[in-house]
């Protein structure tokens, strides 16, 4: 009878970012001069979904008790080759798209690699991966250009219906495809159960290494269909290191914002997907408000200064000062 | 009495770790439909007896019958996959899944791969309602339940993996007066439905209530089995000691008088932890605390010098209330404490430091006091120190992880006699050491209190108490159970009271052993 | 048991080697096979003149990395580098607009920006434990936020101040750039806090186990809050000098400071987890990470290429020295 308690609860993360998201879209689009329509959506949907992607990658490796720094720069990377490779026939282009998810997910696997059997940290390990994908970036593309099947980016980018933004039904795809079996497997359990209590999940003969390389594999999946979507939205390729840089650290804000804990084990994509749309939508909110959008920057951060802050009150409660230092 | 075929035995298992000898062809046999208690004082090889029953480490040698046939686990899994699970005391539940994610995590149902949740969650429902615990809902999270539900979670995880022999290592420590009936009940059930149940308790009264069968352990080996009931307190408390003496005691001296206490502890209480402990501790004289493992010692420790939060009571030193609220407050010059911690390798040394950071962290405030450190003075204090603990490194750059486990706690104590401390607390400074150097310790802390040092000393080692303390405070369930005074300190008084015997009874106690 | 075991090997080799660690050794041999490397390439690699241009544009990513290095030490990261490089030179260059005084003060004044940005790290990363590498890249954020509202969106327009420039490129004795001077001072001020000071100790003992320092009755906290600060000083102090070099601050140049400050504190055998670690080390990674810049600009190598390389240099070299112990 009580289930819905213990199912809120244990979803009170990802539901209070709804919650945010939800208020925050409702102030945006009250205030926007044309209002709650398809087109306000649209728009919004295209500029979420991107962080949204970034976000859900990051989501997977920050369970398993990690850190993916490189996230922004498998964006950049998959961006660069759907430039080269996502275009031409309709076969040409499916090709194109597999190979480049594939190399996606070749980026997280490597990553994973290095952090379980290299036994590295993964702060540096993916601050060194993130360089070595930010320079082949900018191998394929030196400066910004090539193109994307059009037809295709359209379709990714417009409406189904004329009502849905298809970018959000992609969106949704991937929660459903990746996200939701990945959660519910024996491996994606494990990873969980790695973040949340390593010792524990060693003891109870979980397959913590391949649930953990299985989520950074996939991390680098879920970056590479940001990255499909980034050569949508803007037809070229463009190796920009601000910007790489900027996903990355907007993706930690966003899993934040989403209620997953950066000390691991808790959480869930679906709350970082909301973040990320809570996080894009302050700056809509900026821009209504008639605020300088200089200021949008320092907005942001300060949000997520205060919002990694939130976590901290826990610390209030431990009674033995020795908890500090596990 | 003598069954066909008993259901498990073990026999001539011996293990040691390092020089230390943990089982000696001990033995021990389980039969179906029976609870069997296994009795024993601390480090009488209990917890590794039941660690190799459960495939958690491998015997050095002697053999392991199941249903007549040998058999090795080489691993928990393999353990639990020929029905022994054991109910560990130290949980291993993973705080941020549910409970049925949690009972289930061995071998979740599965569709199409993945986890079926609604299979899970029936199959964890049983489970739970079979351990008593049908008041559990299987999607909390386990973080969120107390830690006597978090025990019976444990429990229901264990019969979930529907186990033919059922170890329970102190299982019902942190469950409430109400959940060990439930428990009982259980165990009863389970025992009727033919499980051998293995059972580890230092409270007399549960194994009144619940054995079958008793088995007593005393330096790794089995002293003696005995159908429950047919000997007394007394006579099982005589069998578990007259434990074997290797050390050599200093003299005591006659009882400090009319020295006022250099420290006070009013009505300390700490969470459900600790409960209104009070006692004092003058110049001069070692204090011992007893009692079982676990029983709020550490914590008593790491309240006096500052580690805990939300303490309540006070504190006096020289008198006069303090508030100590870190470490550094409790080894200031006014208060002069030091402690040397229970675990030395993660809370006494920096294994990869040299001997000599090692030796002078704790003194640097004295060492530096401009902030850069006179390499003289340095020099000087730690050559006193080699001297007065001869403690024996090679060279004072090698780094502390490289000496010898005695060498090393020798060096934990050295650096806070650096600071001529006025009261020491030690927490178990001999375990895991060798006999020459716990000697050496016991010399050292009588001179120490001769020379007017006033010491509170926690050891899990009874014959220690007995040799080197003036006063014992017996710990139970977080409260001074009894105190007791020179000759009054017996291993015979020193058990009883730990195992809560002499006291006044609680509701299920009394019965006729 | 694996420690005892390596431990044991090292203590057959004589003292002078046992005292560098393996990672030192490797990173200046690493050092002279590039130069030897380069001076196939070209004769000029082996001449004072380039030498010494190399060692100038090692200063500013010496400073940088000192402290980076504190920071590492006590197994923590800083990776708000970039913005407090830009702050310290902004803030620098802002306070010169302002008169005599605002010139005077200028390079106090930028210092004390990149302070405040690192007392602000260490707040969040010693009082409310927040990770560092979280925390501090939440604050480099701010700064960017706050760089960015303070310029409106342009690049700054303050140019740097007459001792600004003279401490980046003039020489106050011939031939000795004052940058390298300015470094070997910064380098020499660590060594001796790392190596005799209580301070020093107590970072080596907190990256080793901060419970054991907390037990023994340090202030953790405290320190770890100095080292941040001190951390976001010398990172201000690198920008002022950058915008000395150029005459001028620039949005983003501090961009190009974080990966190489972290690889050659990590380079010269320092433990990403702290603890462990010398400041030879940390200069044998900086010239080693200058080196290789420069071969591979000379080269004609592009930005690229040198990316690509610091990172398989960064995880090969790390893939042999750098590895936690295997887990059971």
């Amino acid at each position: 009878m009580k289930d819905w308690r213990y199912w809120l609860s244990a979803q009170q993360g990802t539901l209070t970012a709804l919650v945010i998201f939800v208020l925050m879209f409702v102030i945006y689009t009250m205030n926007h001069p044309a209002g709650f329509s398809a087109n306000v959506v649209q728009t919004a949907a295209n500029k979420g979904v991107l962080l949204a992607f970034v976000a859900m990658a990051q989501t997977m490796v920050v369970i398993t008790g990690g850190i993916d720094l490189s996230v922004g720069m498998i964006l950049l990377l998959t961006n660069c080759l759907a430039s080269w490779l996502v275009i031409g026939t309709p076969f040409e282009t499916a090709l194109g798209v597999i190979a480049v998810l594939a190399v996606g997910a070749l980026c997280g696997a490597i990553n994973g690699a290095i952090v379980i059997y290299g036994r590295l940290q993964p702060i540096v390990t993916t601050i060194a991966t993130g360089a070595v994908y930010f320079g082949i970036a900018l191998l394929l593309r030196p400066f910004p250009g090539g193109s994307v099947n059009e037809d295709l980016a359209d379709a990714m980018t417009g409406r189904v219906f004329d009502m849905i933004p298809s970018s959000l039904i992609g969106l949704a795809v991937v929660v459903l495809v990746i996200w939701v079996p990945y959660s519910r497997s024996v491996y994606g359990r494990a990873a969980y159960a790695a973040g949340s209590s390593e010792t524990a999940a060693y003891m109870s003969g979980m397959p913590i290494r391949r649930g953990k390389f299985l989520s950074y594999t996939l991390a680098g999946l879920i970056a590479a269909v940001g990255g499909l979507f980034l050569t949508f939205f803007t037809y070229t390729g463009d190796a920009a290191l601000a910007s790489g840089n900027a996903y990355t650290l907007f993706s930690i804000a966003a899993v934040v914002l989403g209620g997953v804990s950066l000390f691991g084990g808790k959480g869930s994509a679906i709350g970082a997907v909301f973040g990320a749309l809570a996080f894009r939508t302050i700056g809509d909110l900026l821009f209504v408000f008639d605020f300088d959008p200089i200021w949008q920057p320092l907005f942001q951060g300060l949000i997520l200064l205060v919002a990694v802050s939130i976590g901290a009150f826990a610390l209030i409660r431990v009674r033995n000062r020795l908890e500090w230092f596990l | 009495m003598q069954d066909p075929e008993p259901l498990f035995r073990m026999e001539g298992i011996s293990k040691r770790y390092g020089g230390v000898r943990a089982l000696e062809q001990a033995e021990l046999t389980l039969r179906e439909g029976r609870i069997h208690a296994l009795l024993g004082e601390n480090g009488a090889g209990k917890s590794t007896l039941i660690k190799i029953m459960a495939g958690v480490v491998a015997p050095d040698q002697g053999n392991m019958l199941l249903d007549g046939r040998p058999v090795s686990f080489p691993s928990p899994a393999a353990a639990s996959e020929a029905g022994v699970v054991c109910v560990f005391q130290e949980l291993s539940l993973i705080p941020e899944l549910s409970v049925a994610d949690n009972i289930m995590i061995f071998n979740p149902p599965t569709r199409y791969g993945l986890i079926d949740r609604r299979a899970q969650r029936r199959v964890a429902e049983e489970a739970l309602a079979s351990a008593g615990a049908g008041d559990i809902h299987p999607l909390a999270l386990v973080k969120d339940l107390p830690l006597s539900r978090r025990q019976m979670v444990e429990i229901a995880k264990a019969l979930a993996r529907k186990p033919r022999i059922l170890i329970l290592d102190e299982a019902t420590s942190a469950l409430t007066a109400a959940d060990v009936t439930k428990v009982f009940q259980v165990l009863k059930r389970l025992r009727s439905e033919g499980l051998a149940l293995l059972y580890i308790s230092h409270r007399m009264n549960e194994i009144a209530e619940l054995a079958d069968d008793c088995t007593v352990f005393r330096n790794g080996s089995k002293v003696a089995s005995y159908p429950a009931g047919s000997k007394s307190d007394e006579e099982v408390i005589e069998m578990m000691i007259g434990r074997e003496y290797h050390s050599v005691y200093p003299p005591k001296p006659d009882a400090v008088k009319d020295v006022k206490p250099v420290l006070e502890a009013r009505n300390l209480s700490w969470g459900d932890r600790l409960h209104d402990i009070s006692f004092s501790l003058k110049p001069g004289e070692i204090v011992g605390l007893g009692g079982l493992d676990g029983q709020g010692q550490r914590e008593l420790l790491l309240s006096l010098f500052g580690v805990l939060r939300d303490l309540r009571g006070s504190i006096l030193i020289d008198g006069k209330p303090v508030r100590i609220d870190s470490p550094g407050a409790a080894r200031s010059h006014d208060i002069g404490m030091a402690l040397i911690p229970e675990d030395r390798k993660t809370e006494g040394l920096m294994l990869p430091m040299t001997v000599r950071e090692n030796l002078s962290f704790a003194a640097l405030d004295q060492l530096a006091p401009s902030g850069i450190i006179d390499g003289k003075k340095e020099q000087g204090l730690i050559d006193g120190m080699m001297t007065l603990l001869s403690i024996k490194a090679g060279n004072l750059d090698v780094a502390v992880g490289t000496l010898s486990g005695g060498n090393q706690q020798k060096v934990v104590i050295a650096k806070w006699l650096m600071r001529n401390p006025r009261i020491v607390l030690l927490n178990d400074p001999t375990r895991g050491i060798d006999v020459g150097t716990k000697q050496e310790i016991y010399q050292l802390l009588r001179r120490l209190a001769q020379q007017g040092a006033a010491i509170l000393f926690y050891s899990t080692d009874y014959a220690e108490l007995i040799g080197c303390c003036d006063k014992v405070l017996v710990l139970y369930d977080g409260a001074v159970k009894r105190e007791l005074v020179g000759a009054e300190i017996t291993e015979h008084a020193l058990l009883a009271s730990a195992l809560n015997i002499s006291e006044a009874p609680k509701p299920l106690q009394g019965r006729a052993l | 048991m694996s420690d005892t075991a390596t431990v044991r090997m090292t203590d057959r080799m004589p003292a002078f080697i046992r005292r560098l660690d393996r990672a030192v050794l490797i990173a200046f041999a690493c050092i002279i096979l590039l130069l030897v490397l380069g001076s196939l390439y070209s004769s000029s690699f082996l001449s004072p003149e380039y030498l010494l241009q190399q060692l100038k544009v090692a200063s500013f990513l010496g400073v940088i990395a000192t402290g980076m290095m504190l920071v590492i030490l006590l197994g923590q990261i800083d990776l708000s580098v970039p913005w407090v490089v830009s702050t310290g030179a902004m803030m620098a260059c802002a306070a010169a607009a302002y008169g005599d005084i605002g010139v005077a003060l200028a390079i106090p004044f930028g210092i004390l920006c990149g302070v405040a940005i690192g007392i602000l790290n260490g707040l969040g990363v010693a009082y409310l434990r927040i990770p560092s590498m979280i925390m501090t890249l939440a604050t480099n954020a701010v700064a960017q936020g706050a760089m960015v509202v303070y310029t409106g969106g342009f690049s700054p327009q303050d140019s740097a101040t007459l001792t600004m420039r003279y401490l980046a490129t003039g020489a106050l004795i011939p031939g000795l750039p004052n940058v390298v001077i300015i470094w070997a001072l910064v380098g020499a001020g660590m060594v001796f806090v790392l190596t005799r000071t209580s301070f020093g100790r107590c970072v080596y003992g907190i990256g080793n186990r901060e419970r054991a320092a907390y037990l023994s009755g340090i202030n953790t906290r405290r320190i770890v809050m100095i080292a941040f600060a001190v951390s976001g000083g010398l990172s201000a102090l690198g920008g002022i000098l950058l915008a000395g070099y150029a005459s001028k601050a620039a949005q983003s140049m501090g961009d190009a400071y974080l990966l190489p400050a972290i690889a050659a504190v990590v380079l010269g055998g320092t433990s990403i987890v702290g603890g462990r670690g010398s400041y030879l080390g940390t200069i044998a990674g900086v010239i080693l990470i200058t080196l290789l810049q420069s071969i591979l600009s000379v080269m004609q190598m592009p930005e690229a290429g040198r990316q690509i390389i610091y990172g398989l240099v960064i995880i090969s070299m790390l893939l042999l020295y750098g590895r936690n112990p295997a887990s059971r």
